[in-house]
């Protein structure tokens, strides 16, 4: 009985959390509400809720790919600089204004899009590659690309923003599909797309393989450079595809977009379970993460919490996240 | 009459619910060496583990020379004399020998490490045990014999240690090794400390020890003098029901080759390694620690590239380009280390069972829970491995159940080679003799087995033939009739 309550709390503890946080921040604005300070209670509302996952879309994109790399036993710092880059090459064939590059103009619908997602994808194919060849740390090699990716950002403009972009391409951040905001569309079908991937198919398996013990993955006859490419490669066309996102959302691809998204990334893997040891984690626990970030950031904002305090918060949740991991390890052994 | 040196008696202790001890008794006189037994899951690992501060107990007491003791952590227990050589080297590897054995307890001057006496100190320790190893050399370039020593040294290291225990020292180590690591023991024990000795092999027990304690299902069911018992009648108390030791041999080895490795070369673990396995045939190839064997298993499975040679499946040649191809070939390796290359502690027992035949549960791209489930159901069943739950952890289980979860997952590819380093190792008796009828079983059906095992009674109770490697060689080989322990030996240098 007590085990089984145990485990039940070990699975879905991140659902639980989630909803504790929300009734928290629920309660404390009904409370100004019926202390007069408040008109009404902004929180819960089934708009605030939609908007709250509008938010968490593009760090769910990325966290969702990162939760991959996770669980194969590496990092992608990348991720951030990956989509600045992917969205500058998209909005470069989606704009008005012509002359940003020597390209520019406005060419349709579907160059922008597969322009961008294939350059994440080529950009985490060059990541895994290196670690897998080379046999580098990830954190060395996405560091690399980290830094690399903002620089092509960057030169692709000689570091200007491009704006005025093709209203079809805005139609992935701003447009609508039965009601519900795209970028929430498109993170839902990513999440399925991904739990499938990871539960369904024999490369899921094999990445928790890998992550779990390369060597033993090895033995049994898994080809542990190939899965890691892949890996890699998921997570570069998600970072892509975020991109895209956020480009669309925004209006203009600056080249400073996505500083330290893969932090919050991380982050959102991290208080979904995902070990860093490599081997455990799930992308529902991941997209709960987001959301328990996102219902901070929303809850916080409303409530009128500063910004440093917010980041404080924020700094305390993810090292208990792993605090409580690694209790509930050491109390398995 | 004297107070023993040390008195435990009737440890408790549950671990969420499951009982790992219930009557952990253990009394330890001066001198003596006591061999304390008992299968996987038997509770050894929990007592000592108690005794050492590393957990706390749910009852029971500890007397250490009549004082009654309670230990919150293992510095206490340290402090109060009780120090250990760890079964799992728990060596640094980027420190030297020095450096390890003083680790925690490195002799100062005005605050900083003093090295001349911390160098100094550690030498005169090895010198005084007859160990020539040098204290200034790091950790990792000495061999996994040297490091075992080295990890006795640094027991010996906290000069009031009077109790020792000594967790399955000879695992890892060759036979040589283990007769200087013996004396080293009785001296030990004629200085008047007391040692507890855990060993899976029965025969270390009546060289060494004077006295014995067993434990089954977490407390004492017999304890007495060595001198009064046979070998035989040790293992009965220990699995409660009699196993004879006796390996099955029923199988007659064919004539038709199956596996043909030719002029294998892999500078400098192993040269020009040639042999013909044989269909139906137990191939045992025995060596000292370092003299190529697994390596030469390694290259051949294709996770080691070879410099020349050739090996060759039924006439088909093998590219070398890794375990995929291996496994496809029909070969499957059981490694010699199932932590460290073998399975994913970190998973459940079915995913690590299914493993190497996802790919074969797959059903439009995707895999098929049911037939991947037939497959872990039939595993689970074959290797007969308890607890019988698919969805347990690998990391709870047993060495021997562990080792069978390996076993399960190579024998699930349908082989028709087993490539077997050192598969008994760290396995209780009982599923000692199941992975001895399973070896049997497979080469009834027609397969052939390749095993590298330390224990001479294991590798001439299973092997139709003996290879003996020596520094990367094959020094010799013997049909199952010729060969004798004192011919391998001597071969084996």
């Amino acid at each position: 009985m007590r085990l089984e309550t145990i485990a039940l709390a070990k699975r879905y503890g991140i659902v639980l959390v989630f909803v504790v946080l929300c009734l928290l921040v629920s309660a404390v604005c009904q409370y100004k509400v019926i202390r007069g300070e408040w008109p009404e209670n902004t929180f819960t509302t089934p708009d605030n809720f939609l908007l709250i996952l509008y938010q968490v879309s593009i760090n769910g994109i990325l966290a969702i790919g990162m939760t991959i790399v996770i669980i194969s036993g590496g990092i992608d710092l990348s991720v951030g600089s990956v989509l600045a880059f992917a969205g500058m090459l998209a909005a470069s064939f989606a704009t008005g204004s012509a002359g940003v590059t020597p390209w520019s103009g406005t060419y349709g619908i579907a160059l922008p899009v597969l322009s961008a997602l294939l350059a994440g994808a080529a950009c985490g194919a060059l990541n895994g590659w290196v670690i897998s060849r080379f046999r580098i740390q990830a954190f060395i090699a996405t560091l690399g690309m980290l830094l690399a990716a903002r620089g092509f950002t960057m030169s692709l403009t000689e570091g200007n923003p491009i704006s005025s972009l093709n209203p079809a391409l805005r139609w992935f951040g701003t447009g609508r599909l039965f009601k519900v905001p795209v970028p929430i569309v498109i993170l839902l079908i990513v999440f399925g797309c991904a739990w499938v991937l990871l539960n369904k198919t024999v490369f899921g398996r094999h990445v928790y393989a890998v992550g779990g013990n390369e060597n033993s993955a090895r033995t049994s006859g898994i080809k542990t450079n190939r899965v890691k490419i892949w890996v890699y490669v998921s997570s570069g066309f998600l970072a892509g595809l975020a991109g895209i996102v956020l480009t669309a959302k925004t209006g203009s691809a600056q080249t400073n977009a996505g500083s330290s998204y893969e932090l919050d990334a991380i982050a959102a893997a991290v208080i979904g379970g995902s070990s860093m040891s490599g081997g455990v984690g799930t992308v529902s626990g991941t997209l709960f993460g987001a959301l328990i970030m996102g219902v901070m950031n929303n809850g916080l904002d409303i409530l009128g919490v500063e910004s440093f305090y917010q980041s404080i918060i924020k700094g305390v949740l993810i090292v208990a996240a792993v605090i409580l991991d690694a209790s509930q390890r050491q109390a398995d052994d | 009459m004297q107070a023993p040196l040390l008195s435990m008696r009737g440890m408790k202790k549950r671990f969420s619910d499951v009982p790992a001890l219930v009557d952990g008794s253990l009394e330890l006189d001066r001198g003596e060496i006591h061999a304390l037994c008992g299968g996987n899951g038997a509770g050894k690992s929990t007592l000592l583990n108690i005794l050492m501060g590393f957990i706390q107990p749910d009852e029971g007491e500890i007397f250490i020379n009549d004082t009654r003791a309670r230990f919150a952590n293992a510095k206490e227990a340290l402090d109060a004399g009780v120090a250990i050589v760890q079964q799992e080297l728990s060596a640094v590897p980027d420190l030297t020998v020095a450096e390890n054995i003083f680790l925690g307890a490195e002799p100062q001057r005005h605050g900083f490490v003093d090295f001349r006496r911390l160098n100094h100190e550690a030498g005169e320790l090895l010198k005084s045990l007859g160990y020539d190893i040098d204290p200034t050399e790091t950790m990792k370039h000495l061999s996994i014999a040297s490091q075992q020593l080295v990890e006795v040294a640094k027991a010996l290291s906290h000069r009031n240690a009077d109790i020792l225990i000594f967790d399955e020292p000879t695992s890892a180590i060759g036979e040589k090794d283990t007769a200087r690591l013996f004396k080293v023991l009785r001296d030990l024990a004629s200085a008047g400390k007391g040692i507890i000795f855990v060993t899976h092999r029965i025969g270390e027990i009546f060289e060494v020890a004077s006295r014995y304690t067993v434990l089954k299902d977490g407390a004492r069911v017999a304890a007495g003098n060595i001198a009064d018992i046979t070998p035989e009648q040790l293992i009965e108390k220990m699995v409660g029901t009699t196993v004879d030791q006796e390996f099955v041999k029923q199988n007659w080895p064919g004539t038709a080759p199956l596996l043909e490795v030719r002029d294998l070369t892999c500078a400098p673990h192993f040269e020009a390694v040639s042999f013909t396995l044989h269909e139906g045939e137990v191939l045992g190839i025995y060596g000292l620690v370092g003299s190529g064997r697994t390596e030469t298993l390694a290259a051949i499975y294709g996770l080691r590239q070879a410099e020349t040679g050739s090996v060759s499946v039924q006439g088909r040649v093998l590219k070398g380009s890794g375990a995929g191809e291996a496994l496809d070939a029909g070969i499957a390796y059981v490694t010699e280390d199932r932590k460290r290359n073998g399975l994913v502690l970190c998973a459940p027992v079915g995913d690590n069972l299914s493993l190497s035949v996802l790919s074969r549960a797959q059903k439009w791209g995707l895999l098929d829970s049911g037939r991947e489930n037939a497959y872990i159901d039939k595993a689970v069943r074959r290797m007969r491995i308890h607890p019988p739950n698919a969805r347990q952890l690998v990391r709870h289980l047993s060495g021997g159940n562990q080792q069978k979860v390996v076993l399960g997952r190579c024998l699930l590819t349908d082989p028709k080679i087993l490539l077997l380093d050192e598969p008994t190792r760290g396995v209780d008796v009982a599923a000692k003799k199941e992975i001895y009828h399973l070896i049997a079983d497979f080469v009834q059906g027609g397969g052939g087995v390749i095993i590298v095992s330390s224990e001479l009674e294991e590798i001439l109770g299973v092997s139709d033939r003996i290879l003996i490697f020596s520094r990367g060689r094959v020094a010799a080989v013997f049909s199952r009739k010729d060969a004798t322990q004192k011919k391998l030996l001597m071969a084996a240098v």
